[in-house]
């Protein structure tokens, strides 16, 4: 069972989640596609805190005994696939500050030889 | 290929106290006539690299902070591409390598008509005062490459190679750090680039052996080139 002291904290801190996803989409910092997954993700874990049940039945329905079980399950799943994500846009950025670096350092290639003492 | 314009690529990062030496120590020609130009490409040093480095007859490409061996010599080895180099030798900032040997690799490149000639310091014995840690890491290097790659060679992880300009724009390298010289040889065995090793010598002085690899680097090494594998 979920306490109600439980439930009512999570309700605020996902009502503050949702809120910041909102304005992430307002500022145009996130995607459309990126706001509705949040979107999605936080009404998932609105679903589950306010009608335990839902989730009791998902956990018998997959073969998992206690519906608390199938959540933490659900949500280590998610972050093994958010924290590949990271690490795949960590790679990428890493390539592109490469890049710049060295385009830079090509414009700015200095010929310290005899005759070439200027910056070309 | 008559008097091919060379240029000698090497990346230093913190190397104040040996790249004055190592640059004086390059020949500016070889093979009768055909002119080499030192390209040193500063790997975002926190000491005077640069400094020492504009003294020397060289040309000094400065990366504005530091992002690993791969990436600056990369940025050197599309720096000579693009400024009309047919021949682009790596050359090692730590005093390992030979400068005499430069004309070695740059010969079998242009006589035998090479994409890339590899050093090996395991043709013959060419490695001076090897600790046998790293020879057996060496080693392991040369099997993984062997299975990963598909390719056969004695020595993965040496960084004295001479390209041919043309060959070198056909791979794509993204590997910043030291993963690079595993990348650079899966990248030869997939583009079928026609290579061959050249015994060349590697001395393990004292400051070498500071600067250079930790053996332990070889695992984290192994293991971003089978995730590079997978998640490319």
């Amino acid at each position: 069972m979920i306490s109600i002291q439980f439930s009512v904290f999570a309700a605020v801190f996902l009502l503050f989640a949702f809120s910041r996803v909102v304005l992430r989409f307002r500022e145009g910092i996130i995607s459309r596609r990126e706001f509705l997954f949040w979107t999605f993700v936080w009404a998932a874990a609105a679903l589950v805190v306010l009608y335990p049940g839902y989730s009791a039945d998902l956990a018998t329905r997959i073969g998992i005994g206690r519906g608390s079980d199938a959540v933490v399950y659900i949500a280590v799943i998610l972050l093994f696939y958010l924290m590949f994500r990271i690490y795949v846009t960590i790679g990428a950025l890493r390539r592109e500050i490469t890049q710049l670096v060295r385009v830079l350092a090509i414009d700015r290639a200095e010929d310290t030889s005899p005759g070439h003492h200027k910056k070309k | 290929m008559n008097k091919a314009k060379i240029a000698v690529v090497i990346a230093a990062y913190n190397e104040e106290t040996s790249i004055a030496n190592v640059v004086k120590a390059i020949p500016r020609e070889c093979l009768r006539g055909n002119p080499i130009t030192v390209v040193v490409v500063d790997d975002g040093s926190s000491d005077a690299t640069v400094k020492v480095a504009q003294k020397e007859d060289v040309m000094v490409l400065r990366h504005l902070i530091n992002r690993g061996q791969g990436a600056a010599l990369k940025t050197g080895f599309d720096y000579a591409v693009q400024n009309g180099f047919e021949v682009i030798v790596s050359f090692d900032a730590d005093g390992q390598h030979k400068a005499s040997e430069i004309e070695r690799l740059v010969k079998a490149v242009i006589e035998k008509d090479l994409d890339v000639a590899l050093g090996s310091r395991f043709l013959s014995t060419k490695a001076v005062n090897m600790p046998f840690s790293r020879k057996l890491v060496l080693k392991a290097g040369v099997l993984f490459t062997h299975i990963l790659s598909r390719i056969k060679v004695t020595d993965t992880h040496n960084g004295f190679r001479a390209f041919r300009a043309g060959a070198f724009q056909k791979l794509n390298l993204v590997q910043d750090r030291m993963e690079h010289a595993s990348e650079i040889i899966d990248q030869i065995s997939k583009h079928r680039l026609r290579y061959q090793e050249v015994p060349v010598t590697i001395e393990y002085n004292d400051y070498s052996k500071v600067k250079g690899q930790r053996n332990s680097n070889a695992l984290r090494i192994a293991l971003v080139m089978i995730l590079h594998k997978i998640t490319k």
